[in-house]
């Protein structure tokens, strides 16, 4: 496919491979922030190219990842009421909740179906009056417009039977919350393409100052990585710490403006709990006080339900890039994607979930040594 | 990609992603064309790809290549 293949040649990756051989001295810690990235990175074996010097730090970037524990538990409280058919995207369904998941509701016959677009849930609440439709809004400003749009369009209209719960997370004030920790260790990021697709870049300038870090925005294939890579140890390696853009066949610096408007105008900043992290302040999406008739969490009365998470699941040091995947005492055993102990195990961006994949032939290669 | 709805916010089309065919809303990307290339994420089209912005990682490896052999032609 055109602009797909060509950033996957294998040659031109060694070549750059080689360059950041070449060029780095001292040892360097780089978080790449987003899910799909890891996956890219895990996937095609990129880490493997790399200096040993180089290591890629798997950042919070998985939208299902971050999503805590209780709103979980909401999802699964609405979901199960009979008058509502409750849609998400397909990677919600299999995490797990306090005491059970999306599927495991669906099975003892709740009506919970996937959907491709937030558009679809809009669709089934015209075809379905009768019925209550609550759309499960996860995601990164990547997936903002289009959950603004969802509801604006619901709002036109005059929709009383369609409702998101929302759990809608922003990157920057993570990253800040990340280079704020004294256990921080990451001194450069890939930024994620698609998130400055939509919001711009302009945001970063002022975390890569405060902070004295490198942020270069960098695409999703393997070429993109490896130069986004290169970018950030060519500044590190000099001591710069500038915002630069690798991924400028998708990425304008001030993003993409249409999309900017209506999530302001349906959203306003909340702060926001991430799975295993805790709450980070201005960190999310809630709607704004115009579209509150359409928050499932005041029409269902589950805003008040608060959970402390398991402290049998290391997400939260996975999802900080304190230890790797693999570090944990559960991977691959008492946690598998079949069964999950943490969303990190369930999502395809989940960085347990593409170390299970690509990688567990290492482990056990380890293990019979 | 085809083309359909008047009204920017309802205007959809369709992608073709290397052979299946799948309807995207082109609320986002006013600008796009039929033939244009498209970044799609849960349904919406975000942003436009840019051809010529496109070829900049080739040129940034085309000229590491030749200050590489600069380098080694000196040394």
């Amino acid at each position: 496919m055109k602009f797909l293949d060509e950033y996957r040649d294998g040659e031109l990756a060694q070549q750059f491979a080689q360059e950041i051989h070449r060029v780095t001295t001292k040892p360097w810690n780089i978080m790449e922030i987003c899910g799909g990235q890891t996956h890219a990175i895990v996937k095609f074996g990129i880490d493997e190219l790399l200096p040993e010097k180089i290591t890629l730090i798997h950042g919070p970037g998985c939208p299902v990842c971050v999503t805590p524990l209780e709103m979980i538990d909401k999802a699964l409280e609405i979901a199960a009421r009979p008058e509502v058919i409750f849609t998400s995207f397909g990677d919600m369904l299999r995490v797990p909740g306090s005491t059970t998941d999306l599927l495991s509701i669906k099975a003892g016959g709740g009506d919970v179906r996937i959907i491709y677009s937030p558009l679809d849930a809009v669709k089934l609440a015209e075809q379905n009056p009768a019925r209550e439709i609550v759309f499960f809004g996860v995601g990164f400003e990547t997936t903002a417009p289009a959950t603004a749009l969802a509801i604006f369009q619901a709002a036109q209209k005059r929709l009383k039977n369609f409702s998101m719960l929302i759990s809608h997370v922003l990157v920057p004030p993570a990253m800040e919350a990340l280079l704020s920790s004294p256990n921080c260790r990451v001194q450069g990021f890939l930024a994620a393409g698609h998130v400055c697709a939509v919001m711009g870049y302009e945001e970063y300038f002022f975390v890569a100052e405060k902070y004295r870090v490198p942020i270069v925005v960098t695409g999703f294939e393997p070429l993109d990585i490896l130069q986004g890579v290169l970018m950030t140890v060519l500044q590190l390696e000099s001591g710069r710490a500038e915002v630069e853009n690798q991924y400028s066949r998708a990425v304008r610096r001030e993003g993409n403006q249409p999309a900017q408007d209506l999530i302001k105008k349906v959203f306003q900043v909340v702060p926001r709990k991430w799975r295993g992290v805790g709450e980070i302040p201005k960190s999310g999406l809630g709607l704004g006080e115009e579209f509150a008739a359409f928050d499932a969490e005041k029409k269902f009365g589950v805003a008040d339900h608060h959970v402390e998470e398991s402290a049998d699941c290391r997400s939260g040091l996975v999802l900080q890039g304190q230890i790797k995947p693999h570090e944990c005492p559960a991977f691959g055993t008492k946690c598998t994607p079949e069964h999950p102990l943490g969303a990190t195990m369930v999502s395809s961006e989940g960085a347990c979930a593409a170390y299970y994949r690509y990688r567990r032939h290492d482990r056990q290669l380890a293990e019979a040594r | 990609m085809s083309v359909s709805g008047e009204d920017p916010l309802e205007r959809m089309g369709k992608i073709d992603f290397g052979g299946v065919l799948k309807e995207a809303s082109l609320a986002y990307v006013p600008e796009t064309a039929i033939g244009d290339y498209v970044i799609v994420h849960v349904g919406f089209a975000l942003s436009k790809v840019d051809e010529a912005e496109a070829q900049k990682v080739f040129e940034y490896l085309k000229r590491m290549g030749e200050l590489g052999e600069l380098e080694e032609r000196r040394t």
